[in-house]
């Protein structure tokens, strides 16, 4: 459940971090890519080593998703349809690869944010990614 | 037994010999019990824990966490033996505070997100997985006296 406050204060991070998309996705999936070694079997067909172009274009997309849904959190599922469909009949990814991610996600959140990732702004982020993965899920069953 | 690489030794020493401990402690308990309301559920005779400002003032929690971080100090140096090191303190969690294991989870992905906040950059992918192993040891040997 997320409050109004909440909903401000999601929006106001991704909007902040727009600019650095693609730093930001190539931070997550690198990270996620050190601490789940398994979650690199999705990536055998592109380069994925640190700073080649596919890794961060790939960030990119990731992270531009994450800050489109949190612009109305409660219209997730229609900003989602058309991702919904591309998860759940061509990637196919394991939801728990989604919980990894987003844990990485909330590392480098912390390491670029530092102090202003305060415990109130952390909660309201692992709250909002874990919406984020739910909705993303829908479709696979 | 657990495989350690030297990178991984020489990052997790590093780590704690860097720490600050009273920082970092409390910063970490106080940032589950914020995140995961639920584990609140074991400090009822801790006062004020009314909202996150609250929390994050409350002394008997800034107390508490040090404690907890302090004791990871002797898995810092035992790696080799980490589930013998904490049998004790397993079996304290399980019989006396009945604590649910799944919460060592919890409080070890935000100590995890504290020091990422304190080392910013130097918390690399790399330091972040041999972080995220120690602890996973450290949360195995936590539960492994529960029947």
């Amino acid at each position: 459940m997320l409050s109004a406050r909440e909903k401000e204060l999601i929006s106001e991070i991704w909007e902040r971090l727009t600019p650095v998309a693609e730093d930001i996705g190539a931070e997550a999936l690198l990270r996620m890519f050190a601490t789940q070694p398994g979650s690199k079997t999705y990536f055998s067909h592109l380069d994925i080593s640190p700073s080649s172009a596919h890794l961060r274009s790939h960030g990119q997309k990731i992270v531009l998703a994450i800050a489109e849904g949190a612009k109305d959190i409660s219209q997730l599922a229609i900003t989602l349809g058309p991702l919904q469909t591309l998860h759940a009949y061509q990637l196919r990814i394991d939801p728990t690869n989604f919980k990894f991610f987003s844990h990485c996600m909330l590392v480098t959140l912390a390491a670029h944010m530092r102090k202003d990732f305060t415990p109130v702004a952390h909660a309201a982020m692992d709250k909002y990614l874990s919406a984020f993965a739910a909705v993303l899920s829908e479709k696979f069953r | 037994m657990v495989e350690w690489t030297d990178f991984e030794r020489a990052t997790i020493v590093d780590i704690f010999s860097k720490m600050q401990y009273e920082v970092v402690g409390p910063a970490a308990l106080a940032r589950c019990l914020v995140v995961y309301p639920w584990t609140q559920r074991y400090f009822g005779n801790f006062g004020n824990l009314y909202n996150a400002a609250a929390i994050s003032g409350n002394p008997m929690v800034a107390k508490h966490g040090t404690t907890i971080l302090h004791g990871l100090d002797r898995a810092v140096k035992n790696m080799d033996d980490i589930k013998a090191t904490y049998a004790e303190l397993s079996v304290l969690h399980s019989e006396k505070l009945h604590v649910d294991p799944d919460n060592f989870k919890l409080l070890s992905d935000c100590l995890t997100i504290v020091v990422a906040a304190q080392l910013g950059k130097d918390f690399t992918g790399e330091v972040q997985a041999a972080f995220q192993k120690f602890l996973a040891v450290v949360v195995s040997a936590l539960g492994r006296q529960y029947h």
